[in-house]
């Protein structure tokens, strides 16, 4: 009878599992969210997209820590080891917050450095962006495998950017798929503020006028509401919440950058086979708006890496 | 005793009734659409999620001036090929694969940056029944190095 009992307990665990199991696996995975949850829409563009149909899935997406990198690196500006995260730092990081943060900011770091060509950097970094994924329990996004073929590339910028592509997409896919949205989210935020850091310290406060830099970093006023969004998503978990509040900050001072863009117009270029969208933009920033938006990102990136 | 049986049963059913569909996902997102980025390097970002005949999901991203862009959008066959038009902040159209033979790779570039929104949709195959296919779709974005 004992016995008996005992199974049943392991009867309505296993049960309970299952139940649990089923609704986890609706769900969706990714930056996805269903639109009965919510109907916002990033919020310089509320208004434009209004009464649309409603969508099934929903995806908010930032530049990737390689698309920062590579945007800072056509924008012309140069390399500056000093502003990356020290990989040393890597060990002070324990909490899955800490982890995903970092993990996003180590793989900016590493992106910069590969476009770069900062060979001994790469190894480096890549081992840091390892630690922060296996930390996260994320398995076999960068392997061994990996880090020998990137020494085998060292020398070559496009395999090794492949290499971190790849490693990057496992980290988030996995995190997607696992139902941690949230940490996928940060991930992403780190490296977001990682490129928005970089940048900001790159550029000469005497020379504003005319920096194509400075261009990359008004563009990402672009963004800002995409990763509000993106966080909202996961409203409610702590550490999502203290982000949201740290984003909100940025979002205030680009809001203080006028930005008026003249309608988009498609032309197709035949002999190059690409379609280019035409339009011009004009922003109006001022030096002590920078300036502020400088020292906002930096503090917030301090807190990120300390 | 017959509880004993049910014991493994359940076991069973639990491993079975737990669609690894992600997995699947992202199998499939690497295995056919990273490929068609060729040239262009891979963002490393993942979009996937399973759709049903006739539903529609839609992203939101900015675009950079001066890079260069491919997206592509693929599809497991199990559902009819996926529409997707690209609108600017204004719902302006800007593109659509309708009007070039539902090719599912883009190639474009942007003069100033721009927040787009590209719409899927899942056409139907007009296959009759209770449950609708559904299959994997990926958006998967890629750009050109500049050294």
């Amino acid at each position: 009878m004992n016995r008996l009992l005992k199974i049943s307990k392991y009867l309505v665990v296993l049960l309970v599992l299952f139940a649990f199991v089923m609704t986890g696996c609706r769900s969706g995975g990714g930056k996805v969210q269903k639109v009965a949850d919510t109907t916002s829409v990033p919020q310089g563009n509320a208004a434009a997209y209004e009464n649309l149909k409603q969508a099934e899935k929903i995806f908010y997406t930032l530049p990737s820590p390689l698309e920062s990198a590579m945007l800072i690196k056509s924008a012309g500006a140069i390399f500056d080891s000093k502003l990356l995260n020290p990989v040393d730092n890597a060990k002070n990081y324990s909490t899955n917050r800490s982890m995903a943060v970092n993990l996003g900011i180590y793989t900016c770091d590493l992106s910069f450095a590969s476009l770069y060509d900062q060979t001994q950097l790469i190894i480096d970094y890549m081992n840091a962006a390892k630690k922060m994924a296996d930390g996260l329990g994320i398995l076999d996004a960068i392997q061994k495998e990996d880090i020998d073929k990137l020494e085998e590339n060292i020398h070559n910028t496009e395999a090794i950017m492949e290499i971190v592509s790849q490693t990057y997409l496992n980290s988030n896919s996995y995190l997607e798929d696992n139902g941690q949205q949230a940490i996928a989210s940060i991930v992403l935020a780190g490296g977001w503020i990682e490129g928005l850091y970089i940048s900001t310290q790159l550029v000469d406060m005497k020379k504003l006028g005319g920096n194509k830099l400075v261009g990359r970093i008004i563009d990402q006023k672009l963004s800002v509401d995409i990763l509000l969004n993106l966080l909202e998503n996961s409203k409610g978990n702590p550490a999502i919440d203290d982000l949201i509040t740290q984003i909100k900050k940025i979002r205030t001072i680009f809001d203080k950058i006028p930005l008026e863009t003249s309608p988009v117009r498609p032309e197709y270029d035949k002999e190059n086979d690409i379609t280019v969208l035409k339009s011009e933009v004009h922003a109006d920033l001022k030096p002590e708006v920078f300036a502020e938006l400088s020292s906002a990102v930096a503090e917030i990136r301090a807190s990120f890496i300390k | 005793m017959r509880i004993l049986k049910i014991f493994p049963v359940l076991i069973i059913c639990l491993l079975a009734f737990n669609p690894d569909s992600n997995a699947q996902c992202k199998a499939f997102a690497k295995s056919k659409c990273l490929p068609e980025l060729g040239e262009y390097t891979h963002d490393g970002n993942y979009h996937a999620t399973v759709l049903l005949e006739g539903e529609e999901a839609e992203l939101y991203k900015t675009f950079y001036s001066d890079m260069d862009y491919r997206m592509v959008v693929c599809n497991e066959e199990t559902i009819g090929k996926v529409e997707f038009s690209v609108l600017d902040a204004n719902r302006n159209l800007l593109y659509s694969n309708k009007d070039a033979n539902n090719s599912q790779v883009w190639d474009f570039k942007l003069q100033s940056s721009q927040q787009l929104k590209i719409v899927l949709k899942v056409k139907s195959t007009g296959q009759q029944g209770m449950n609708p296919p559904s299959g994997c779709v990926a958006i998967m974005f890629g750009f050109k190095i500049k050294k």
